[in-house]
């Protein structure tokens, strides 16, 4: 037992479908990759560029946040995908547990007391 | 190759600790550093307590004070409870799910290593101008560029990288609970140890987090010029206080969890009764977990965030009395009509169920914000968060060390040394503590290095300081004990020496390499009494006992942690007057030594080797 271990294999053990999704998958990884660091750096140009004013900068990078936010937990991190119940199950607890502390934090921090 | 079994026998002791994956070791390892890292501690708070001993002591400076104070918390908190807990997890966990080891070896060996490495970082502060000294939640502006010295700079990284090391224990401690579980044991039949674990692993993962990113702005402010906590430049002091807090309570929780779960073994073991009321006690570990997360602002009430919001978190706050109510209850009505038997763990786990009580009462107290800023800052807090640390979790450890012990090492610890150790530990503990409450009642604030005559604190600090030397003394007395009965105690070669009820006491003793030499068929809560009572006292196997494959050990995860302490040391030297060695140089060194080690893993084939299926026989038969 164990010879074989480091030869590696001839032909593929999956069928054809298998691969064929597989690729799609890949595809899609890629692309969900490539448009998260556009927005990144659309992000980075609207605040380093002097011309776009700083009241529409602030919504529009939240805003570009929100999408890289579903961006990731759906396409990078396989939110979307079936048979990831404890993935999933970790990811909504995140969530779950991260947004009453982000909003609690966003207006503790404010000028306003409550 | 993978068939030749040249393991961990054929290697030096040294170098097989070194490069050990083996859970079982590992747990060795964190629990030996974990004690080395407590004792030094421990000498810290002997050396304050000697200074408030009498009014206007002048047996340390200040500065030394503030230093001891910081080093105390800081090191009690992450460097000694963490890793104690760690080690019991490490041991325990693999053996009560039924697995040979954790998922991932390698990643466990390498959270032991950079822990370790982030400790010894923090460390060795001493020799370079003196410990950090802005108390262990390190408060700006007091740890600004500013105000704070290079010992800040030691804190930030040596807590940053002992933290990765946390942060991947606590990943693999998830994958493993949610995939190793073996045939049969399902969630619902978890031991509650595991179930902590589990909930505990997943705080680390979302309260380490927020701190790991505090203390990255943090040394962006302090040694690249950064402004986030700088008000004059547009930052905010009290974003670090909020940073510091969300990862602060949560933190809390995730030492007293797993102490929640020792005693949830314990307790029904030497009661002879199954864990009362089992799956509310799996429902209040998830509440108080979530709940952990929404009260940090409990420490901030004196900050002045407003009545609304200090209503809203004080309420938050009393609501985890609920669900850990329920906890006591349950360990309450376990003991009750059990056979009942008082060893050393025994007592441990029994009498921490009144002194958490205690802590918790103390906790609501503090929770009421108005009254709050009474409490605050004072010695009162002090005596609250030590009746939960030492009442709580230490007592838990104390009850984990005595009860596993057989397991880890092969032979008891010896009873009588033990109840001594627990009877001193708690009188000393209860002197050192409850008169604390008073202080703080009557105006002794917390981090002061002296206080002067006539305010009536003498008496009440005096009876403090000989409560510690008699908790000294106890721990003294166990250290002793672990020598004594390495000599004298008899070697224990039954697999269940307290007739206990989980997976772990089907495993022969001392535990051979692969654990269990086929899986277990899980068919009940508490497998191994189930068994025991309706079975024929063994496992029902649930493989053909065959070849195991197990993984080899290596160096790299010593490596990788090197590598991240020079790395973090070259940084710390960028805050430095007169670096000998150009800083960035250091840096350099330690991000090739940890990346290269990191390649080379990636790159390297490694298949583990096989122990063929003679050798389990022969182990086995001689186990048996
Ligand atoms: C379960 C384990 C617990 C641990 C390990 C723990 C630990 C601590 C620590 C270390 C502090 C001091 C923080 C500092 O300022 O440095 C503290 C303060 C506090 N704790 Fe706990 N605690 C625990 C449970 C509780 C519970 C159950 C409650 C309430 C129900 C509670 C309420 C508070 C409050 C309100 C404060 C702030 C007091 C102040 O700074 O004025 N804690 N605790
Ligand atoms: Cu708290």
């Amino acid at each position: 037992m164990g010879e074989n271990l480091s030869q590696p294999f001839e032909k593929s053990a999956m069928s054809k479908d298998e691969r064929i999704q597989l690729e799609r998958e890949k595809r899609i990884q890629i692309t969900a990759f490539a448009f998260m660091i556009s927005l990144t750096l659309l992000a980075f140009i609207a605040t380093g560029s002097e011309i776009i004013p700083a009241v529409f900068t602030v919504p529009f990078i939240v805003g570009l946040a929100v999408i890289q936010f579903f961006l990731q937990l759906f396409y990078f991190m396989h939110l979307k995908d079936k048979n990831h119940a404890w993935p999933n199950m970790m990811m909504v607890s995140g969530v779950f547990l991260s947004t009453p502390t982000i909003i609690a934090l966003a207006l503790l921090l404010g000028e306003t007391k409550f | 190759m993978a068939d030749n079994y040249a393991n961990t026998a054929d290697k030096s002791v040294l170098w097989d600790w070194l490069t050990t994956v083996d859970h079982k070791k590992i747990a060795i390892m964190y629990l030996i550093a974990g004690t080395l890292f407590f004792v030094k501690a421990g000498v810290m708070a002997l050396f304050m307590r000697i200074q408030l001993m009498r009014p206007e002591m002048e047996f340390i400076t200040g500065q030394t004070f503030n230093e001891l104070i910081t080093m105390h918390g800081t090191i009690m908190l992450f460097l000694a409870a963490t890793p104690l807990i760690f080690a019991f997890m490490n041991f325990a966990v693999p053996l009560q799910i039924g697995a040979r080891d954790v998922a991932f070896p390698f990643v466990n060996a390498l959270g032991f290593w950079i822990f370790f490495f982030g400790g010894l970082l923090l460390s060795v502060s001493w020799f370079f101008g003196g410990g950090p000294d802005a108390g262990w939640t390190s408060y700006v502006p007091l740890a600004s560029r500013e105000h704070g010295g290079l010992g800040i700079d030691f804190y930030v990284l040596g807590l940053q990288v002992s933290g990765i090391g946390t942060l991947v224990s606590g990943i693999n401690f998830i994958v493993t609970i949610i995939n190793m579980r073996a045939p049969g044991m399902t969630m619902m039949r978890l031991p509650l140890f595991v179930w902590t674990t589990l909930v505990v692993s997943i705080l680390i993962v979302f309260a380490f987090t927020p701190l790991a990113a505090g203390l990255a702005l943090l040394m962006l402010d302090r040694i690249f010029g950064g402004q986030f906590f700088i008000p004059g430049m547009d930052g905010n002091v009290v974003l670090w206080q909020h940073i510091f807090w969300i990862f602060g309570h949560p933190e809390v929780y995730i030492l007293v969890l797993p102490a929640f779960g020792i005693i949830s073994e314990v307790i029904p073991a030497f009661s002879r009764k199954r864990l009362f009321g089992y799956s509310a006690m799996v429902f209040a570990t998830l509440v108080i977990a979530f709940l952990g997360f929404m009260v940090w602002v409990h420490h901030m009430f004196t900050v002045g965030i407003g009545p609304v919001a200090n209503s809203i978190f004080a309420i938050a706050t009393m609501a985890i009395a609920v669900p850990t109510g329920i906890k006591i209850f349950n360990w309450l009505f376990t003991m009750w009509g059990g056979k009942l038997t008082f060893n050393t763990a025994m007592l441990c786990a029994s009498s921490f169920v009144p002194t958490f009580v205690l802590g918790g009462v103390t906790g609501v107290m503090l929770a009421m914000a108005p009254v709050d800023h009474l409490y605050h800052d004072t010695y009162f807090v002090v005596a609250h968060f030590h009746y939960i640390i030492i009442g709580g979790i230490v007592l838990g450890l104390f009850a984990a060390l005595f009860y596993w012990y057989p397991k880890m090492f092969g032979h008891k610890l010896n009873e009588a040394l033990g109840k001594w150790m627990f009877w001193l530990f708690y009188i000393g503990f209860h002197l050192t503590f409850f008169v604390q409450h008073i202080l703080g009642l009557i105006g002794m604030q917390r981090r002061i290095y002296t206080y002067l005559e006539g305010q009536g604190m003498a008496t009440m600090n005096m009876i403090s300081t000989i409560g510690t030397f008699i908790m000294a003394f106890a721990v003294v007395l166990l250290v002793f004990n672990v020598v004594y009965s390495a000599y004298k105690s008899e070697r224990i070669t039954e697999r269940d020496p307290w007739d206990a009820r989980t997976l772990e006491w089907a495993t022969n003793t001392p535990v051979p390499e692969y654990n269990f030499a086929q899986t277990p068929q899980v068919r009940s809560l508490d497998p191994w009494f189930y068994e025991k009572v309706h079975g024929d006292g063994t496992m029902k196997p649930a493989e053909p006992l065959d070849d195991i494959h197990m993984p080899n050990g290596s160096i790299l995860p010593f490596m990788i942690g090197l590598g991240l302490f020079i790395g973090g040391f070259g940084f710390i030297m960028m805050n430095m007057e007169n670096p000998i060695v150009p800083p960035l140089l250091v840096v350099i060194l330690g991000a090739v030594l940890t990346f290269g080690s990191m390649g080379l893993r990636s790159i390297k084939e490694d298949h583990g080797y096989n122990i063929p299926l003679e050798r389990i026989k022969k182990i086995e038969k001689e186990a048996s």
